[in-house]
């Protein structure tokens, strides 16, 4: 991305607000205020530092408005940016140009969601569409089963593929102390449970929970003066290819395709320097799509390409470390904690699950229905 | 400077009642453009035409819904002859035997009450009629109970 300069600023401070399930009229604002506070604590900063402030959630039109009132901050940049869960990656890089430009010396970022709690209908409300709405396409698992149809038919993806994606992901979750889901699965269980959208089970399908959480972003300069090992912001990129399911160009092709391109091309970086990705997970057929337009594996191998445990733990490429929106949390706009359990991938903060010389990370956010794509790649100082 | 008289959904919608699929033509893109716009995404100009479709067309990508009260349906993505995409869903064969690449053609659908029309599609080639097995046409993804 031109004028973001590889490794000028950093990730700092990162913390998950309370999650799964949160007390009885907790607001998206008290999530994202513990979020915070609970972040500057994790790099020893305080709100009276934070003059740069952003966030999104699609329970506050005017979340930037209601969360500065509440902090008791009156911020120098705002940003609320809001592209459906991929928002928090394309904050990266809004934050690391305010840094950059001097409009802020730490920015937050922020999110918070009650969707489990007040119900999806309440947390997210569904704008009417003319040309889609009276079909009841029950968004977005039918936005998304219709690219699994596609992907099945051009290039043979199988149910059983599909399943071993929720299946690594469940392995991953079962060493995180705090992942939703507690139990094992197998690849029986994801095909036999109840269908959603075919292809997809409830299993295919990401959990709805409450959650929250927030980032802190310095500059390079003061990220190494601060408490923990700055999780540098290596590259960014994104792209919007469509908003509705039946505008997407090619529905087996996301704009993952430009995003991971121009965020390798400023860390100057390729998929193989990559040590751990967290890829938004959705939906099953996710991760399949972004390990190829991220160029893990070529277009149409992705099926069988997450086979035989490859992405799960032990295997060759560890992806969805903290168990992914599929077993650990997925709060409605998931992205956020993407960066969260990447940060900490970086810094070896992940007990059980840690990838051994973790240098480098790959933070994938995905908003609405596949529609909108950012990417953050993160490193150590080792890999500035 | 030219006031917008009469909205592109409005104009959609009349066609609708009348039996009739329309869509935009860009003459500059020299494309069909769909959803109807005021402003061509491929050119940027303001200068679109109102077409209506043969009603033919080919089943792009296709699901089966299953809400958890009431019978399962179709949601399907169909590339019309025209050129352009839209949602729709395949009807008088059995949800999961509709399947990719499938020929099928327009049936305008006029809800009871207030709802306004909206486009179906049916298959082109007459189907055994066996709704259960899903026809015979030829196979959906089919589904473990």
């Amino acid at each position: 991305m031109d004028g973001l300069v590889r490794g000028a600023a950093a990730i700092v401070g990162v913390a998950e607000s309370d999650l799964g399930a949160v007390a009885a009229e907790i607001s998206p604002i008290d999530l994202m205020a513990q979020g915070i506070h609970r972040a500057l604590a994790d790099c020893g900063l305080g709100l009276r530092d934070v003059d740069g402030l952003i966030c999104a959630t699609a329970q506050s039109r005017t979340s930037g408005l209601n969360l500065a009132e509440y902090l008791g901050i009156s911020p120098a940049f705002v940003d609320t940016t809001i592209l459906g869960g991929s928002s928090f990656m394309f904050h990266v890089a809004h934050a690391q140009m305010a840094l950059q430009l001097g409009l802020c010396r730490v920015a937050v970022i922020a999110y918070g969601s009650t969707q489990r709690t007040i119900g999806r209908r309440h947390a997210s409300v569904r704008e009417y569409n003319p040309y889609e709405t009276p079909f009841r396409p029950f968004l977005p698992a039918t936005a998304y089963a219709l690219a699994a149809s596609r992907h099945m038919h051009q290039y043979g993806t199988t149910r059983e593929q599909l399943a071993a994606v929720a299946v690594a992901a469940r392995e991953w979750a079962l060493m995180n102390p705090v992942a939703w889901e507690k139990e094992p699965l197998t690849i029986a269980e994801v095909l036999s449970a109840r269908m959603i959208s075919y292809p997809f089970t409830v299993r295919d399908i990401c959990l709805v929970t409450d959650g929250g959480g927030a980032v802190v972003m310095t500059s390079a300069e003061r990220a190494r003066s601060l408490k923990k090992p700055p999780a540098y912001v290596l590259g960014c990129g994104q792209a919007i290819t469509h908003a509705n399911i039946s505008s997407m160009p090619d529905l087996t092709v996301t704009g993952a395709l430009q995003s991971g391109r121009a965020a390798y091309d400023m860390a100057k970086l390729r998929p193989a320097d990559i040590d751990v990705l967290e890829l938004y997970d959705a939906f099953t057929i996710n991760p399949i799509l972004f390990l190829e337009d991220l160029g893990f594996c070529s277009k149409g191998e992705g099926g069988s390409f997450v086979e035989g445990g490859r992405i799960a733990p032990g295997g060759a490429l560890p992806v969805n470390t903290n168990g992914g929106g599929l077993s650990y949390c997925h709060p409605g706009m998931y992205g956020l904690l993407l960066l969260v359990e990447a940060t900490r991938q970086l810094r070896g903060e992940c007990g059980r699950r840690q990838v051994a010389g973790c240098e480098t990370a790959l933070a994938h956010g995905n908003g609405g229905v596949l529609s909108s794509q950012a990417t953050v790649i993160l490193g150590t100082q080792a890999a500035v | 400077m030219e006031r917008i008289s009469q909205s592109p959904l409005a104009v959609y919608q009349q066609h609708l009642d009348r039996g009739e699929l329309a869509y935009q033509w860009s003459p500059a893109a020299n494309r069909a453009v769909f959803y109807p716009r005021v402003i061509c995404p491929f050119t940027g100009s303001d200068r679109l035409e109102w077409r209506l479709s043969a009603g033919r067309g080919t089943v792009y990508a296709t699901t089966v819904t299953h809400p958890r009260d009431g019978a399962p349906y179709n949601v399907a993505l169909i590339d019309v002859d025209e050129g352009f995409r839209l949602m729709s869903r395949v009807e008088d064969i059995a949800p999961d035997a509709v399947a990719i690449g499938m020929r099928v053609r327009l049936r305008i659908h006029k809800p009871a009450g207030e709802e306004p029309a909206y486009p179906v599609f049916v298959p082109v080639l007459p189907t055994l009629a066996s709704p259960v097995s899903g026809g015979g046409l030829a196979r959906g993804p089919v589904e473990s109970a």
